[in-house]
């Protein structure tokens, strides 16, 4: 079978989720092999790695990978496609690694699909589009194929692969270099997951009120293990910030809960969550359209319903 | 300086967005078209940079006779010209399509930095504006929510999941926006008068350089197997708050094993 590359999603040293998600489906299309670009690859990411799949790791993680935009991991890429003539890449359909699947889909003249829910053996991707509304399969007609695969699609299974390593070594261009970056600036939020890897989600919109009130969002979110996240009045207003917007213009998740309280379920905040699988909505307004996604709803004032469920919520565990 | 920024006509995403069932493209006579939204930003921030720093601002769109309202929309916030790049044999390009129709009629018309929106409401692949600085060999600083230009330096805020990341770079360059760099203006009645009388220079494939075996659905690098509309989902549980709305919510989580 043939190879699979995975570009490796990490933080901090820590193998993200979606990565996880990736081995387990390039396992179903070939043999899979992930690629870590940039600092951090340690003992404890070559074990999970391995766990979940990975039959080689190609370590590239040299500073000069990380220090540019985006370029020098597509060149890393092509330079791993055009070595190991890979069946398929796969990578994780955030921002950046959609923007890296982009350059290195001109540098290998290779077909690019972008936020897939599925890939079936025969490389057909499933996409959904305009908000939900439509299902779609596609397929890359020219080179090879290059996949960008929504988080949360896959659900994840360990099955151990040889995790056997092998340093690239990469000489990033000039040309790959010409956007440097000079500081990474972290804002604090804690220690709750990342809004577009986590499985449950608690978003708040207009009818929270304040920003002072969010509290209340993040006390739900907080006994759920939950993101939290917001819509557009909620970050048009400086309620949240705008990073934790759902949406048409803010992130797309597909969580296994999505709680929306306050939210009138406007068809462009629907757009970024309506393949969650389970839906809550609390809303004083029954006629809020949020309701018709909704497989579980409240009609009731949020700053009463939400903190009886966060207190409920503690109570059961 | 020389400013273009990148404008693209969408579906308004208020009607029902459709695709075609014979080519299984997007169908732009079902909806409205309208500007993209984040292109309204691109606009904008193109606009206050010629404001701080001087030059001309010229719109660039590609895409059938009907985008020529776009264009409009963009002259009326006050760009001094367009560019349409208009032609059938462009219909159905992909984003690999795109980016090289766009990167050659760039090559042609010059410039010191381009402005795009960083995803459209259609496509929503977010991927153009590197695509672009890939293709022209250019800086890419994209998902900016700040831009800074001092003389031939070019410096943005860009957006991550941790917070943003500061990149500099020197022009000409690309550059991407997200919604919160700015509050784009509305035209005014006499910016939509004026708009009326800008040049808007159409160009086809071979007055670009465009290869047209490298554009168009058939020679696109992915197509589309098949697509279905959406199930709907199954209808839900909808309780009015008795004052024990809360626990009763906690029964439906607890009944899906949530808690
Ligand atoms: C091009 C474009 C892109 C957009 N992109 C996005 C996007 O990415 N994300 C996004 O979210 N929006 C987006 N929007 C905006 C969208 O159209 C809506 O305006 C927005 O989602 C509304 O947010 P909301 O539901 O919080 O506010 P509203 O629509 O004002 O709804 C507030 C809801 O809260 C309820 N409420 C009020 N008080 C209480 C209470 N005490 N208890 C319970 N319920 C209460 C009300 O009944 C109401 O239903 C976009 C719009 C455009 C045109
Ligand atoms: N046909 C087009 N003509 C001009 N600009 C475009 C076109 N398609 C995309 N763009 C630009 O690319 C950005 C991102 O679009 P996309 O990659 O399609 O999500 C848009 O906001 C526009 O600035």
């Amino acid at each position: 079978m043939s190879e699979i590359l995975v570009l490796v999603e990490h933080v901090e040293g820590q193998v993200k989720k979606v990565t996880l998600e990736l081995l387990t489906l390039a396992r179903k299309l070939g043999v899979p092999s992930a690629v870590w670009a940039g600092p951090g690859y340690s003992p404890e990411a070559k074990a999970k790695l391995a766990e979940y799949g990975a039959e080689k790791i190609y370590v590239a993680d040299s500073a000069d990978v990380n220090d540019y935009v985006v370029a020098p991991k597509a060149e890393l890429l092509a330079q791993l496609v055009s070595e190991k003539s890979p069946a398929a890449v796969l990578v994780a359909a955030t921002a950046e690694a959609k923007e890296i699947a982009g350059r290195l889909a001109i540098k290998i003249d290779s077909g690019v699909l972008t936020d897939a829910v599925g890939i079936e053996e025969s490389l057909v991707a499933d996409q959904s589009i305009f908000g939900g509304g439509v299902n779609v399969r596609s397929r890359v007609t020219k080179g090879t194929p290059i996949v960008a695969v929504r988080p949360n699609s896959t659900p994840v299974e360990a099955a151990a692969g040889a995790g056997a390593e092998e340093q690239v070594s990469v000489t990033v261009s000039d040309a790959a270099k010409a956007a440097r970056i000079v500081e990474r600036v972290k804002q604090e939020k804690g220690a709750r997951p990342e809004l577009t890897e986590a499985a449950i989600v608690v978003s708040g919109g207009r009818g929270v009120g304040s920003a002072e009130n969010f509290s209340i969002i993040e006390k739900l979110a907080d006994s759920l293990g939950a993101a939290v996240g917001a819509s557009r009045a909620a970050t048009d207003a400086g309620w949240y910030p705008h990073q934790f917007q759902v949406g048409q213009t803010g992130k797309t998740v597909s969580p296994q809960l999505y709680i929306a309280a306050g939210i009138s379920g406007a068809i462009q905040h629907r757009a970024g969550m309506q393949t969650a699988k389970t839906i809550v909505a609390v809303n004083k307004d029954p006629e809020a359209p949020i309701f018709e996604l909704a497989d579980f709803g409240v009609v009731g004032d949020l700053n009463q319903v939400v903190p009886q469920l966060t207190e409920e919520v503690a109570k059961r565990k | 300086m020389n400013i273009v920024v990148c404008v693209k006509q969408v579906p308004d995403t208020a009607t029902e967005r459709k695709l075609r069932s014979d080519d299984k493209t997007l169908d732009r006579d079902a909806a409205d078209g309208v500007i993209n939204e984040l292109c309204e930003y691109a606009v904008e921030e193109a606009l206050r940079l010629k404001e701080a720093h001087g030059g001309e601002v010229t719109v660039l769109t590609m895409g059938p006779d009907k985008a020529s309202d776009t264009i409009r929309k963009a002259l009326a916030m006050g760009a001094d010209k367009a560019v349409h790049l208009v032609d059938d044999a462009l219909h159905g390009s992909d984003a690999l399509g795109t980016s090289y129709a766009l990167a050659q009629t760039l090559k042609k018309i010059g410039f010191d930095l381009v402005v795009l929106g960083s995803e459209s409401t259609d496509a929503r692949t977010g991927v153009l504006a590197a695509m672009l600085a890939e293709r022209l060999g250019v800086p890419q600083l994209t998902f900016a929510n700040k831009v800074e230009i001092d003389g031939g330096s070019i410096a943005v805020q860009r957006v991550t999941d941790y917070g943003y990341d500061r990149v500099e770079a020197s022009l000409p360059a690309v550059v991407s926006v997200v919604e919160k760099i700015n509050e784009p203006r509305y035209p005014s009645f006499k910016g939509i008068m004026a708009a009326k009388k800008k040049s808007v220079e159409k160009l086809g494939v071979a007055d670009a350089e465009i290869d047209a075996s490298q554009v168009g659905l058939a020679n696109s690098w992915s197509e589309v197997t098949d697509f279905a509309a959406a199930p709907p989902r199954a209808a839900g549980t909808i309780v009015k708050d008795e004052g024990d709305g809360g626990v009763k919510a906690a029964d439906f989580l607890a009944s899906k094993k949530f808690v």
